[in-house]
């Protein structure tokens, strides 16, 4: 299954971030994932907070101008060893599916296991084929739990 | 006294007392307005609306009783509802931005084609061209006037013309160089662009080159432009100016005093307006310039109001002509900008952007000038509707916007996307441009 991720529009300044992540620190939502695409003229930071306080976080960054919106990705396991992500986009390559940004979950990774914030060109066949390989893929329920 | 040796295309017209010039123009204005009141279904209900009939249109004192023509009548009655012609005699179009998403378009007769090629064969000879000379042409040869002013202008000289168009600088001036071309049409950034290139490839004007004179025009420019085109170039820089709407380039010219652009006023007859009231300025006063055609066929145009402000002299020139002079354009009574030589309106742009899917109405655009030449900038406010999460996504909307506004306005603009709400939003007027060069 998918999980959600909160994406934010940043304007490519000093202080933005610093910013988001102010507002959200304040409303005591913990940010448990977090990865910054850039371009010269504009970011984007992507954050995986509880699903609980997606909503709060939604309101907070809304209301202060930000553009922000909730989609899905995958959460992936690998092994924490040489290999082990690149077995993985072995994986997703022979499927024909493309990567379009993967960043790292910390939170909770342990027994030699690395997770991993995965958007694939089609998100579906993706869930699918770690399915059918063996790829553990974590539910939102377990996100919330950590 | 002349400070140099002066050329004239045309001396029986171009040195006309200002008497007989007057009286040539009163006749001409009177044909002009009837051929217009008879063709012309626009033009007969304004002249009845204000109550003036042709017969009273007898000299250039009666042009106060005409009405006024805009830019957006050409958008009304686009493409053809102006045409005081027979369709079937228009032998060309030629166009230039409107004010919204089309363009305008202007009609020539054969001989509306005769009367453009003058103006700019005089335009070329004042600049030092003769039927010896190589005209190079860098001015786009299309829709927009430039090109094709250029070229016919040199075409009734004589002299060869080489026809480059715009872009490719590198092959352009690998062909002023093998050519050897004496004369130079573009935009003053491009000819500084041009000549900062040429100098960049080491290349030294007078040896390598053979320019002696420019024809630079299509935009605003200064006096500190023009030394620097002079000095990168060695050319004299001659000022031009025109409009497609009453022919093209070459309405009006500066010969080599560079002391004002003569005004082809045998053919069209210029006044100077209060903006505000529409009242007639004497000369000498700063003002909006209107322009009515005295010998065009096709579409001619009656007090066509330029909204390009400048002041009239009709001082006797050094070089001899009798022709009025028209300054430099100092501002423009609408929010017109001119980019690159293209004629931009924001509400062209508006008009692309609320017609985008999710893209909210909110812009800022910003000119600059970099490297000699001139930029636009299209700050869009960013929506929900237009965010997606990949910068994949987020290059192809702003891609989109770019092609749009492209394929509507007609120049290269870089798009920018911003927070909502981060441009200033105003009680009155939205302030929509910020013009950051020093013009």
């Amino acid at each position: 299954m998918f999980i959600k991720q909160i994406s934010v529009f940043l304007e490519n300044k000093v202080g933005v971030l610093r910013e988001v992540s102010e507002l959200l620190g304040r409303a005591n939502i913990d940010m448990m994932a977090l990865a910054v695409a850039d371009t010269q003229s504009f970011g984007i930071v992507r954050i995986i907070v509880k699903d609980h306080e997606i909503d709060p976080a939604l309101d907070i960054l809304r209301a202060n101008g930000y553009i922000a919106k909730v989609n899905n990705v995958i959460c992936a396991e690998v092994q924490d060893k040489p290999m082990g992500l690149a077995s993985l986009l072995a994986i997703i390559e022979e499927a024909g599916l493309s990567v379009e940004y993967m960043y790292s979950f910390l939170r909770g990774s342990t027994g030699g296991r690395a997770r991993m914030i995965l958007r694939l060109s089609d998100g579906q066949k993706g869930l699918k084929v770690f399915d059918l390989h063996g790829i553990r893929v974590l539910e939102q329920a377990e996100i919330d739990a950590l | 006294m002349p400070t140099r040796e002066h050329l004239i295309y045309n001396p029986a017209r171009e040195c006309m007392s200002r008497d007989e010039l007057r009286a040539w123009q009163g006749a001409r204005l009177a044909e002009t307005v009837k051929r217009e009141y008879e063709n012309v279904p626009m033009y007969r209900a304004r002249m009845d609306d204000k109550g003036v009939k042709p017969e009273d249109i007898r000299s250039v004192e009666d042009l106060k009783y005409l009405p006024f023509m805009e830019k957006t009548d050409l958008r009304d009655y686009y493409p053809f509802d102006l045409l005081a012609s027979p369709r079937s005699e228009i032998v060309r179009i030629h166009g230039s931005s409107g004010t919204t998403g089309k363009p305008i378009v202007s009609g020539y007769t054969a001989n509306d084609v005769e009367v453009w090629s003058e103006m700019m064969a005089r335009t070329l000879t004042a600049a030092g061209c003769t039927k010896e000379d190589i005209v190079h042409v860098s001015y786009g040869l299309g829709l927009f006037t430039g090109g094709f002013g250029a070229y016919q202008g040199a075409n009734r000289i004589g002299a060869m013309v080489v026809p480059m168009s715009s872009g490719n600088t590198q092959r352009q001036i690998m062909m002023m160089k093998d050519l050897g071309s004496t004369i130079l049409c573009c935009t003053p950034s491009y000819a500084t662009y041009l000549g900062e290139t040429i100098r960049e490839m080491g290349l030294v004007p007078g040896r390598d080159l053979k320019l002696k004179a420019g024809c630079f025009g299509a935009e605003p420019w200064t006096e500190e432009m023009r030394l620097r085109i002079e000095e990168l170039l060695g050319v004299d820089a001659c000022d031009i100016y025109g409009l497609t709407e009453i022919a093209g380039p070459g309405v009006a010219f500066e010969c080599l005093e560079k002391h004002g652009m003569h005004i082809n006023e045998d053919h069209v007859i210029a006044e100077i307006i209060n903006p505000a009231t529409g009242e007639q300025l004497p000369y000498g006063e700063s003002g909006e310039l209107v322009f009515t055609t005295i010998t065009k066929t096709g579409m001619p145009m009656m007090r066509y109001r330029t909204h390009d402000i400048c002041t009239l002299t009709d001082e006797q020139c050094a070089c001899g002509r009798t022709l009025a002079r028209m300054g430099r354009i100092t501002g423009r009574t609408d929010d017109m900008l001119v980019i690159r030589g293209v004629n931009v309106f924001p509400s062209q742009i508006e008009t692309v952007l609320v017609s985008t899917h999710g893209v909210a109405p909110h812009y800022m655009l910003i000119v600059d000038r970099v490297n000699s030449s001139d930029t636009l900038e299209v700050q869009v406010e960013l929506t929900e509707d237009m965010f997606g999460d990949t910068i994949g996504h987020m290059e192809a909307v702003r891609k989109h916007i770019t092609n749009q506004i492209k394929s509507v306005v007609g120049i290269a603009t870089k798009v920018s996307l911003v927070p909502p709400k981060s441009i200033p939003r105003s009680e009155g007027k939205a302030k929509r441009v910020i013009d950051k060069r020093k013009l």
